[in-house]
């Protein structure tokens, strides 16, 4: 018998170390010669939220009529030093994106939905529009590295300061922003040629490590005469030892933002590589409060990868006394919505997101400035499929939804406050995130590295 | 004019920011001289209107910071980010100054009789920074707007990643940073040369400076990738 008698089989032995995604990498990188950006956070499988459940109250625990019983929300940011702390209905906030990542119009829109529901909004890296002061009941200002259209009058007219010292997605690196979203007008914020591919600087001009950025932060004290809290923000890497210095220095707030946290554009590699899970950072930020005998003095913060209300109520039962969240609000806006609602009709957008070489649901491409429902770009065409009333009413439902889910998981729990839900709640489904949040394996009272099975 | 006198060693530095904030304003022409800084830092920060302050002795980090149309006189040395982001005004120090003086200013005028440290003019976004002495290295990193005139020498990496700031050194220039390059003197650089030594104090001859510039190499990622990123 012949070989030719049997058909020919084509043999796939797919490779671990190099299947399609890295071929594709290598092949790409091979090609212009340049690395990928895009926008987004980790899309990378990250021991994270979903793996942790409450501990609902049952005969043990008392819980609170779901709908009709008080359960407050009101959070309060910044007492340490400053004498107009921050007031909040809901502890859900805005997250610091720019004008030039983001339109005119969606700035306008998150002001007005934050002002709504009583939170807060929060600049970004490109200085103060207009638009978002006026829109915004509480403003928090953010000091970055670049410090493009720093202003001390708008330091003034803020309510609070965030000193910027690194985020999630990319801890270590500056912000970018490709010429095609230096407009004319982003240009003439930042003082920088329209056009160009614009880099910012990843470390602050004027302070270098902890001891300076102390006097740094007394500097902004008495340019406000005390009265503005003092936010502090750090990307997630050394947590522990990060936010330490953060309270040394002075900070009323810290901020952590952890490796799932977005980005208008930011380096592949940078995204996926560098940084840790926003899990394993909240229980170091934590620690690190506790350990100095500083928690509920200095408030914290987490952001990266904040999506639902459970979310919301894991965060703070883990020790946050807020949250920040920014992509989950671009979403809620229309990123990744296969259309967009303009002049009274929806339209269909999948014929851009093609021409981007993606589709709604996958769509990461901010950085290009063609963004298919006119959230993160500065072109006069597309910004007009985001109006700001329009905008504005999704997110403010969004929020009203993560908080009516927040309160009702208190109210499971037994809590008035939401600020009472305690690590006590909660429980792992994994080993990655009983060991990261230092809570015990369900049905166990096994936290890994810390006690026995 | 009418002046007024706050002695530190006395009174907190809060108590004088908080007048200079709060009750300047109102009062006119006024000068106010602060006595025994003794290094204290964030002296007379953000000013917002004309006032004149001196400062007789050594400031601390960020002396005038975010000056807006103040004068600040420091008959001392001034320690890190002297005149950081100022607006627009004027700051001079009779003495030396630290590292990064005049960090990320957008306006007025910074004069450094002295030497001034690291990062002389990192970040520079506007105004003018003139140094009698030399500048330590990475000065003007990043510098996007703005003049710089340096009578003495620079360090290393002058001008790196620069982007539309203009720089003129009289002195020696230990190597240029990423971008940076000397180009020739025109008749308008000999103009803005004399124009700032004037404005100043300082004497020297324009023709000795030499302008360093951006090359605009790095303005774009990669040029070969036309913006495909």
């Amino acid at each position: 018998m012949s070989s030719n008698d049997h058909p020919k089989t084509i043999a796939k032995e797919a490779s671990f170390g190099y299947d399609r995604k890295t071929i594709d990498y290598i092949r790409n990188a091979a090609a212009p010669g340049l690395y990928v950006s895009r926008g987004m956070g980790a899309k990378r499988l990250l021991p994270n939220f979903d793996d942790l459940v409450f501990l609902g109250a049952s005969l043990s625990r008392y819980p609170l009529e779901g709908y009709r019983e008080k359960c407050s929300t009101r959070t309060v940011l910044g007492t340490r030093f400053a004498t107009k702390p921050i007031e909040l209905e809901i502890p859900i906030t805005i997250a610091g994106m720019s004008f030039g990542s983001l339109s005119a119009n969606v700035k306008e829109a998150l002001g007005r939905a934050a002002s709504e529901v009583g939170t807060s909004t929060t600049t970004g890296d490109g200085g103060m529009t207009q638009e978002e002061r006026q829109s915004s009941k509480t403003l928090v200002y953010q000091c970055l590295p670049s410090r493009y259209g720093f202003n001390p009058d708008d330091v003034r007219r803020a309510d609070a300061i965030e000193v910027v010292i690194g985020q999630g997605a990319k801890p270590g690196g500056g912000g970018m922003l490709l010429g095609q979203k230096v407009s004319p007008r982003v240009a003439a914020m930042r003082t920088l040629p329209a056009g160009i591919d614009q880099r910012s600087a990843c470390r602050h001009p004027d302070w270098t490590g902890p001891d300076d950025l102390a006097i740094k932060i007394q500097e902004l004290r008495e340019l406000t005469d005390w009265e503005k809290p003092i936010y502090v923000k750090v990307g997630a890497t050394r947590t522990f030892n990060d936010v330490k210095l953060a309270v040394h220095s002075g900070a009323d707030v810290v901020v952590v933002d952890g490796m799932q946290g977005g980005t208008a554009a930011t380096q592949t590699c940078f995204i996926e590589h560098v940084g840790i899970p926003t899990l394993a950072a909240l229980r170091q930020a934590v620690d690190a409060l506790e350990d100095l005998d500083m928690k509920g003095k200095v408030q914290l913060i987490v952001s990266g990868g904040i999506r639902s209300g459970p979310d919301v109520a894991k965060a703070l039962a883990m020790g946050a006394d807020a949250v920040s969240i920014g992509q989950g609000v671009l979403i809620a806006l229309g990123c990744n919505h296969d259309s967009y609602y303009q002049g009274g009709a929806h339209h269909d957008a999948t014929a851009d997101y093609a021409a981007l070489g993606t589709a709604p649901g996958y769509c990461h491409h901010c950085h290009t400035g063609k963004c298919p429902v006119g959230i993160t770009t500065q072109d006069a065409v597309l910004e007009q499929r985001l109006t700001p009333e329009v905008g504005a009413r999704h997110l403010k439902n969004y929020l009203k939804t993560l908080n009516m889910e927040l309160t009702t998981i208190a109210r499971a729990c037994g809590k008035q406050n939401v600020h009472h839900l305690e690590r006590e709640d909660l429980v792992a489904l994994t080993l990655e995130a009983a060991a990261m949040a230092r809570v015990p394996l369900a049905g166990t009272s096994w936290i890994p590295g810390v006690s026995g099975l | 004019m009418e002046r007024m006198s706050f002695d530190l060693a006395q009174v907190p530095l809060r108590e004088v920011n908080t007048f200079l904030h709060k009750d300047a304003p109102s009062r006119g022409a006024l000068q106010v001289v602060v006595t025994n800084p003794d290094g204290a830092h964030n002296i007379a920060v953000g000013l917002d209107c004309p006032v004149e302050v001196e400062v007789h002795g050594h400031a601390g980090y960020y002396a005038g910071g975010m000056n807006k149309t103040g004068t600040v006189t420091i008959f001392g040395s001034a320690g890190t980010g002297v005149a950081e982001n100022m607006m627009s005004g004027r700051v001079h120090v009779k003495g030396f100054a630290s590292n990064g003086a005049g960090a990320s200013m957008h306006g007025g005028l910074l004069v450094i009789d002295g030497d001034a440290g690291l990062r002389c003019g990192i970040s520079l976004k506007g105004g003018d920074i003139v140094v009698g002495g030399s500048v330590g290295s990475f000065s003007a990193f990043m510098a996007q707007a703005g003049r710089m005139v340096i009578c003495g020498d620079a360090g290393d990496a002058l001008g790196d990643s620069l982007y539309e700031a203009v720089l003129y050194v009289k002195g020696n220039i230990k190597s240029l940073g990423a971008d940076a390059q000397i180009e020739p003197m025109s008749e308008a650089d000999y103009a803005t040369v004399s124009e700032l030594l004037a404005a100043s104090g300082m004497q020297h001859d324009p023709h000795d400076f030499k302008r360093v510039a951006s090359a605009r190499s790095l303005y774009h990622w990669n040029a070969d990738a036309d913006q495909e990123y």
